[in-house]
């Protein structure tokens, strides 16, 4: 067991390790740099001699494996480095930025798994065919909306025509509420789509008419042996799920104007900004693979088969 | 038997029918019997028969697409078959309870078995944590289970399938329900974990003075175990009367086709012995296999088994789950190396060769796998199908794969207008016949039968058996027969090995082995074949004109 859990660890600490070393090569291959972006501007008014440098101190020019190893042994010890255009720490600007962000996602995937579960069980427990129908086809609506037209449609709605939830100096619970939606209901429709799956396949189980034949009602039957077993292989899927969160985070901000890591992420992008850009990917990394690897480590808690076995085989 | 005249449950002009896609079709027709208390009765039928759609309407558990037409259903004097879920619920479990088919699939895998036990006793009243943790070790100790405070902890995927029935039967009993419906609970079970789990039920039957309606494919489990037997075809009682009765004078014509196809209850017809002298088919000496356990031990599947079948004659190899007999034909399949001995087929020493040779030595042995539902690609047709092997070694013309697909169809007994057909399009007993084909297209010496019969009803089965017996007369194959079934294996087999734990107990002719076991354990199991009960009627098989039913 415990041998099993160091090995997952060490995968994933290679996996943020491949992150951290494909991100900085594809960021070093980009043509430009964020120096030449924001000192060449003719608003600084620099000579050539002082650009040159600004990227000594940098350190710039020096050779590919030497920066690589200055970063890496930076990011070790939790120095992401500075960001170019605004001149602060990267790790202050994380500071910032990633709260909010981490909030957003947490709600919305809370959300996401309520709004799955409520679809699930409703369709499921539907009395008439074409409720049970109606009700299986909201995910493929769901995933078919995009992102930004909901978060625009959503605003539409509710802050201008009903004036439900305000954007001018929003309250703590009203800045967040539509953009928590708008993440949440294209992360549901997944969620949602494999579980009325996995409830219509586990209720064909034997297991399910022996319940039925101890006198159990159908919402005991669900909840005590269908749910229980159908929410396993969601599990995964729900992992594989944040990544999705992160894009859809990015997004949501702009759209939203929230400050988060969306925001930072799409300004370091357009100024090439690569400290800020290389910390996001490791950042981002770090969060999928910590999500992934608790889904892992939680299965075994979840479904007895999967621990080690001791019992008896007579 | 102390059973009173008065009726737990009484079923009269029962009709259930199933709706697929508007169309309605009744499955069941004007079915009417009565259970007396302390009573088992038994439902007797082939797949189709309507004896589980009989037995889920009297516990109201009939598939979502089927209903009860008609009938009364009159359990303990009133009648449910018009109640509706919920107040079926209230009489579910606590009046009439279910012992299922499947152990191995009829328990919740991520609930603890204490969990599930417990479950029956708190739906069906309020009763303290405390009292129904006792009452679930009670149940379990009741029911023949060791260590019943270890299993009730322990998980379904712990428990070995008699346990795991054990258990299930537990749960039935919970309540003191008046009437058990066990459907099939033994079938998937081997031959001495049946035994002793009907043994159980009986016990407690008699104990309690409960009804029991036993749900079976299997006359001779029905023979030892039931007061009465009510013969199902085609969703219509044929015959219902005592057992005794309806065995030793079956009125109807298919009852008597039953009778005489139910391996287990036919006299065993001798087969001539074989004449000294006839060349070995197959060898196999001090066969040894291991396999690596992930822990780094060693586990040793097969130990020591030696035999030889010579050309032309049937070797049954016998064994329950776990006695290494799929492990030793997979051996001479050239599947896996051996770790030791030596598997002599031919000119073939099957654990040398190289993989080129290997190919060749398949078209030597072929195998008929278990489950003709399993086993054909649902994609392919039939022609397909028998045809693939012929393409994997030198190439034939085609008009000549066509010939030979067309004569091994004709000699299996397939019809010629099947060739077109997709597998699903066909019953049980045509896909055998497919996957016969398809292993004697190759023309094998030796084809290995694994569990070639079991899924099928009696009266195929015997169709089945009475052509690999002729194609064996008319083509010389040796076949390498493994089964479960001593009933079946007296039949068919010239010689047999019995196999325990991974070691040949018993090796000799049938004759020798049926007559004069030398170990216990194949005692056991001859002691285990259900009918035993039954005398032996002299009816041959062949007396009746059978229809054609595969």
């Amino acid at each position: 067991m415990s041998r099993y859990v160091v090995g997952r660890i060490g995968q994933a600490l290679l996996v943020l390790w491949a992150a951290f070393t494909l991100s900085f090569i594809l960021l070093q291959a980009m043509p430009g740099d964020a120096v030449l972006i924001k000192f060449l501007n003719p608003e600084f008014g620099l000579s050539a001699d002082q650009i040159r440098e600004i990227r000594a101190a940098y350190a710039i020019d020096s050779g590919l494996l030497v920066q690589y190893a200055n970063t890496f042994a930076n990011f070790l010890q939790g120095d992401f480095g500075y960001s170019m255009q605004a001149g602060v720490p990267v790790s202050a600007q994380l500071a910032t930025n990633l709260p909010p962000t981490l909030k957003l996602a947490g709600l919305g995937f809370l959300a996401a798994t309520i709004l799955a579960v409520f679809i699930a069980f409703l369709s499921t427990m539907a009395p008439f065919a074409w409720l049970k129908n109606l009700i299986q086809s909201l995910p493929s609506l769901f995933i078919s909306v995009p992102v930004f037209w909901l978060a625009i449609m959503l605003i539409q709605i509710f802050s201008f025509r009903l004036k439900l939830v305000s954007v001018i100096n929003p309250g703590p619970w009203e800045s967040v509420v539509l953009p928590v939606a708008t993440l949440a209901v294209p992360i549901a429709a997944p969620l949602a789509q494999i579980l009325i799956r996995n409830i219509d396949e586990i209720r064909t189980r034997p297991f399910v008419p022996v319940a039925r034949a101890k006198g159990a009602s159908e919402i005991g039957i669900l909840w005590r042996h269908v749910a229980r077993n159908a929410i396993l292989p969601v599990l995964t899927i729900a992992g594989v799920l944040f990544g999705e969160l992160l894009a859809g985070a990015v997004v949501t901000e702009t759209v939203f104007g929230l400050n988060g890591i969306g925001g930072l992420t799409e300004k370091a992008v357009s100024n090439q900004d690569l400290s800020v850009l290389q910390a996001v990917v490791v950042i981002s990394a770090a969060a999928f693979v910590t999500i992934n690897l608790a889904v892992d480590l939680a299965y075994p808690l979840l479904d007895p088969r999967l621990r080690t076995r001791n019992g008896a085989t007579a | 038997m102390s059973a009173s005249d008065k009726p737990v449950l009484e079923v009269r002009d029962l009709n259930v029918s199933y709706s697929q896609r508007d169309i309605r079709s009744t499955v069941v027709h004007g079915v009417s019997f009565s259970v007396n208390a302390g009573e088992v009765v038994a439902l007797v039928g082939e797949s189709g028969s309507g004896k589980t759609s009989t037995a889920q309407a009297v516990i109201g558990l009939l598939a979502e697409n089927g209903r009860i037409e008609s009938g009364a259903i009159v359990l303990n004097g009133e009648d449910i078959s018009r109640w509706s879920n919920a107040r079926l619920r209230n009489i579910r479990g606590a009046v009439v309870s279910l012992v299922p088919q499947d152990p191995g699939n009829s328990l919740n895998p991520v609930a603890t078995i204490g969990e599930q036990v417990r479950e029956i006793l708190s739906i069906h009243g309020r009763i303290s944590r405390r009292e129904a943790d006792r009452r679930v070790i009670e149940l379990l100790t009741h029911v023949g289970l060791s260590e019943p405070e270890l299993r009730a902890k322990q998980y379904p995927h712990e428990l070995s399938g008699g346990m795991k029935q054990r258990v299930l039967i537990a749960i039935a009993i919970a309540l003191r329900p008046a009437l058990i419906i066990a459907d099939e609970p033994t079938s998937a079970l081997d031959v001495t974990v049946q035994r002793r789990i009907l043994d159980l039920i009986d016990d407690l039957r008699r104990q309690y003075g409960t009804a029991v309606l036993l749900v079976t494919h299997d006359l001779g489990v029905a023979a030892d175990r039931s007061d009465k037997i009510i013969v199902l075809q085609g969703g219509r009682i044929q015959e219902q009367g005592k057992t005794a009765d309806v065995l030793a004078a079956p009125q109807s014509a298919y009852t008597r086709k039953l009778l005489s196809d139910a391996p287990s209850l036919a006299a065993a017809k001798p087969r001539a012995p074989i004449e000294p002298g006839r060349p070995a088919a197959l060898t196999i000496s001090n066969l040894v296999q291991d396999f690596n356990l992930p822990s780094g031990k060693t586990f040793r599947a097969v130990d020591d088994i030696s035999f030889t079948v010579p050309r032309g004659t049937t070797h049954a190899v016998v064994g329950e789950s776990g006695s290494g007999k799929t492990t030793t034909i997979r051996a001479i399949a050239g599947f896996q190396k051996p770790t030791g001995g030596q598997i002599r087929i031919g000119d073939f020493d099957v654990g040398s060769l190289n993989s080129k040779d290997l190919r060749q030595f398949r078209r030597k042995v072929q195998l008929v796998y278990q489950n003709p539902w399993a086993s054909l690609d649902p994609r392919q047709t039939v022609r397909a199908i028998i045809e693939e092997p012929l393409l994997n070694f030198e190439p034939v013309a085609r008009e000549e794969r066509d010939r030979r697909v067309a004569a091994i169809a004709d000699r299996v007994g397939l019809p010629t207008t099947l060739l077109s057909r997709l597998p699903h399009a066909l019953s049980g007993g045509q896909r055998q016949r497919v996957a016969i084909a398809r292993a004697l297209v190759l023309e094998p010496e030796v084809v290995v039968l694994d569990e070639a019969v079991s899924a099928l009803d009696v009266t195929v089965q015997a169709q089945i058996l009475d052509l690999l017996a002729e194609l064996q007369r008319d083509l010389g194959l040796t076949y390498v027969f493994v089964s479960h079934d001593l009933a079946v294996v007296r039949q068919i087999a010239d010689t047999v090995s019995v196999l325990h734990n991974g070691r040949q107990v018993d090796y000799g002719t049938v004759e020798q082995v049926f007559s004069a076991a030398s170990s216990d354990y194949t005692r056991e199991l001859i002691d285990a074949i259900p009918g035993a009960k039954f005398p032996h009627a002299d009816i041959s098989r062949h007396a009746f004109s059978a229809g054609p039913l595969s």
